[in-house]
């Protein structure tokens, strides 16, 4: 008997290749995201201690924005309760609704900047005001990649890619959507009480 | 079945989807990286030893940096700063991890290709605009970047503050994003690789050591290069947008008072070291599984405590994040924060000795071949050792208060970082050399190569720990400008002598390399008799990897010896007895 004789009850099969290869990327993709702005709030934090610390109120925009977004994370999911009834055209319809909600916050976070602008805020007055400039344009990096991946789905409703049980893809960037979603939630919440 | 990058010239070659050809891209481009940085390094050197000579030839090969024969102080800092990012960031990352990995990872786990191979190979197109900002911040007005690879602000933020901190810096931390960039795209591809598309009968226990560390490299880098992204983009702003993230009140700069007020250069450490740290584990730990793919190949024996070594590169990956902060105990905290990080990076030196333990002890009754990769792995065991010995003072908190920032940190951590990856890039180079060319390289020539370098840079980098507990500081222009070091000199004269063995010896490796391209003896697609899946492809493995069949696995990475005998083994993919005879056997 061979010290090296295999086990049998772990033959070939014991490891079928998953169908999901994109699941892993995004848990991936999604660790780098959550990983980026832990390491900006931990900045904020730390940069908050040193004494010259002033909040500058936030527009009063930026709220609407917010519940823009909300509004967008939603009809992603309506999109995909109608994948779910093999309804592409209202799929198309409601994804057409969270990508125009997307950019409209997007104009609106741009409106937020100018607002503060008119007020004689700017990047370098203050370190709230830069972090509120900085953290909300790598958010809006974040949403722009966003909105790509929402076109993307986009293309594949309209050309009737998805079928009840498998649309994955879709899946994929509504999970992205409200995780970004979620990021500027968490952001809000520190940028208007910290 | 996709034939994707086995075109025409262009997409075969050049925007190849293929793993193996962007692995032979991101080596070449290593090459071609480490031949600047190693020709700044001997520049380094030379003046190093005799800080007041004169160097008429140097003033004209290289214009910009010397004058009058003499390398100039503020490009002195430039080639320090150059030598560092560029080694670590694009010659060690990329021929290591990109390179190797790519290569190496589908063909040991019976892939065919990366999960994502458009994004394996916008990965490598990232990456080659990242080494023209690089090595194109030499011409930038006033020269490349001069505040070390660390970037500590003040002295990275301010463009006035010395010559190289204007669009120099800027183009460093651009070509530093786009590494990230690049890095994070790879290690997303290696993660989904390993989990998705092993093949039949590869179970996570059966994968060799080298994917495993691979694997849990790019796990460590998802988590830890996001701060430095952070950071980066913190530092551009109080570059160009006159933020006040990481510059303090009342900074001076000729003689008045700039407007910054309440940033703190020490976040931007934190957020450094929180990558720097794991970045050395990114590095070294691929080393480490490389080396035992290595010594069981050439020992012809199963690797010593394969789960234990696995369990140890996991608690290594974990302790390697949390410890950041040995490289601050300076720089201003508490020193109850400083014991805590002394104390967590004192306990990684247990998991560490567990692997290196087990690699030692994998050579034990080994039928040990000589070889240029087993002689490269054994060079590396002695600098994990004699560097290992120097990390003990260095993570304890008092004595790194005397050592810190001298030349003790210098020669540990090119021992640690520099040796026992490039001596690892050599022992794969040899290794697996064969699969990817197809031939062999000259095994003379590996040993003449060996046997150049290991004294030189043992010694050379040795000597420095003594002139650092001799108080020679790093970053230093001209140490002979201080009295109480010139005692000392003779060290610095003896270490660039060694060191420019060590890098003409460097040309025997390349010559082989690209002769061997042309003039290596052909290679069979199994030459060392190894167990691992790359060994049953033909060499060069063909595109795809492997015929309409993907191999079946059926064993662990390592079963040499099998029937008692040194040469007796079984590739991973050789199928079991059949039970009645092995019943028939054992009765």
């Amino acid at each position: 008997m061979t010290a090296a004789a295999p086990v049998l009850d772990r033959l070939p099969g014991d490891r079928p290749v998953a169908r999901e290869p994109y699941a892993i990327g995004l848990i991936a993709i999604l660790t780098t995201v959550v990983m980026l702005f832990t390491a900006f709030t931990a900045a904020l934090l730390i940069r908050r201690a040193t004494g010259d610390w002033v909040r500058v109120p936030l527009p009063g925009i930026v709220w609407v924005n917010t519940l823009i977004l909300l509004l967008s994370s939603a009809a992603v999911e309506r999109a995909r309760a109608a994948v779910r009834l093999d309804a592409s055209r209202r799929a198309g319809w409601w994804l057409s609704v969270s990508a125009l909600l997307g950019l409209l916050f997007l104009a609106g976070q741009i409106m937020a900047w100018r607002q503060l602008g008119a007020e004689g805020v700017f990047l370098s007055s203050n370190p709230h005001a830069a972090f509120f400039y900085m953290l909300s344009g790598v958010h809006g990096a974040h949403i722009l990649g966003g909105l790509g991946a929402l076109a993307w789905t986009l293309g594949r409703t309209w050309t009737g890619a998805y079928r009840p049980t498998r649309h994955a893809g879709l899946t994929h960037a509504a999970i992205y959507w409200h995780t970004v979603g979620g990021v500027w939630l968490w952001l809000l919440a520190i940028l208007s009480t910290l | 079945m996709s034939t994707t990058g086995h075109g025409g010239f262009w997409t075969r070659y050049v925007f190849s989807t293929d793993h193996k050809t962007i692995g032979k891209q991101y080596y070449f481009t290593a090459v071609v990286m480490a031949l600047f940085a190693a020709t700044w390094s001997m520049l380094l050197r030379l003046h190093l030893a005799w800080p007041q000579a004169q160097w008429p030839l140097l003033s004209k090969l290289f214009p910009g940096l010397y004058e009058g024969g003499v390398l100039l102080p503020e490009r002195y800092l430039s080639l320090v700063t150059m030598h560092g990012s560029v080694m670590i960031f694009f010659v060690i990352s990329l021929s290591l991890v990109s390179g190797f990995g790519n290569f190496i990872i589908p063909l040991q786990i019976g892939a065919r290709d990366m999960a994502y191979p458009f994004l394996n190979m916008l990965s490598y197109w990232t990456i080659v605009p990242a080494c023209f900002l690089m090595l194109g911040s030499f011409f930038a007005p006033d020269g490349a970047a001069a505040s070390g690879w660390t970037a500590y602000p003040p002295l990275s933020a301010l463009a006035d503050a010395t010559p190289g901190e204007g669009l120099g810096q800027t183009m460093w931390i651009l070509a530093m994003a786009l590494f990230i960039a690049s890095f994070t795209m790879g290690g997303l591809n290696y993660v989904t690789t390993v989990l998705n598309l092993r093949t039949r009968g590869m179970s996570l226990w059966r994968m060799p050591l080298t994917v495993w560390t691979l694997f849990i490299a790019s796990i460590i880098g998802i988590l830890a290069f996001p701060a430095l992204t952070a950071a980066a983009i913190m530092l551009l702003l109080d570059r160009l947008g006159h933020t006040s993230f990481f510059l303090p009140t009342g900074l001076v700069m000729g003689g008045e008072v700039l407007p910054y007020h309440g940033g703190t250069p020490l976040l931007f450490q934190h957020l450094f070291w929180f990558l720097g740290h794991p970045e050395v584990y990114v590095l070294v730990l691929p080393a480490m599984g490389i080396a035992f793919d290595v010594v069981a190949t050439h020992g012809r024996r199963p690797v010593f405590g394969y789960r234990t070594s696995v369990w140890a590169l996991v608690v290594i990956a974990v302790l390697g994040m949390i410890v950041w902060g040995h490289h601050m105990f300076v720089s201003g905290m508490s020193p109850y924060v400083g014991e805590y990080f002394s104390i967590a990076t004192v306990l990684i030196t247990a998991p560490f000795s567990v692997l290196a333990l087990n690699l030692v002890a994998s050579l034990w009754r080994a039928e040990i071949h000589l070889t240029p990769a087993l002689l490269f792995v054994l060079g590396l065991m002695a600098a994990v050792a004699i560097g290992g010995l120097g990390g003990v003072f260095l993570a304890t908190a008092t004595s790194d208060q005397y050592l810190h920032n001298s030349y003790f940190v210098v020669g540990h951590f090119h021992l640690m970082i520099a040796v026992v990856t490039f001596f690892t890039i050599f022992a794969a180079t040899y290794h697996w050399y064969p699969k990817m060319f197809g031939r062999q390289m000259n095994q003379t020539l590996g040993k003449v190569h060996f046997w150049l370098t290991v004294p030189s840079v043992i010694v050379g980098f040795v000597a420095m720990h003594f002139l650092g507990m001799g108080g020679e500081q790093r970053h230093l222009y001209d140490p002979t400008a201080y009295e109480f070091l010139r005692p000392i000199q003779w060290l610095n004269v003896l270490i660039s002598i060694v060191m420019f063995v060590a890098g003409a010896s460097q040309l025997v490796f390349l010559a082989n390399f690209f002769g061997s391209l042309r003039f290596g003896a052909r290679a069979d697609s199994n030459p060392w008799l190894g167990t691992t899946l790359e060994w049953t492809t033909p060499s060069p493995a063909p595109h795809l990897n492997w015929g309409p069949d993907l191999p079946v696995v059926f064993r662990g990475p390592y079963e040499y010896r099998v029937d008692g005998a040194g040469e007796g083994f079984a590739p991973q993919n050789a199928p079991p007895r059949q039970p009645a005879a092995a019943m028939a056997g054992a009765t």
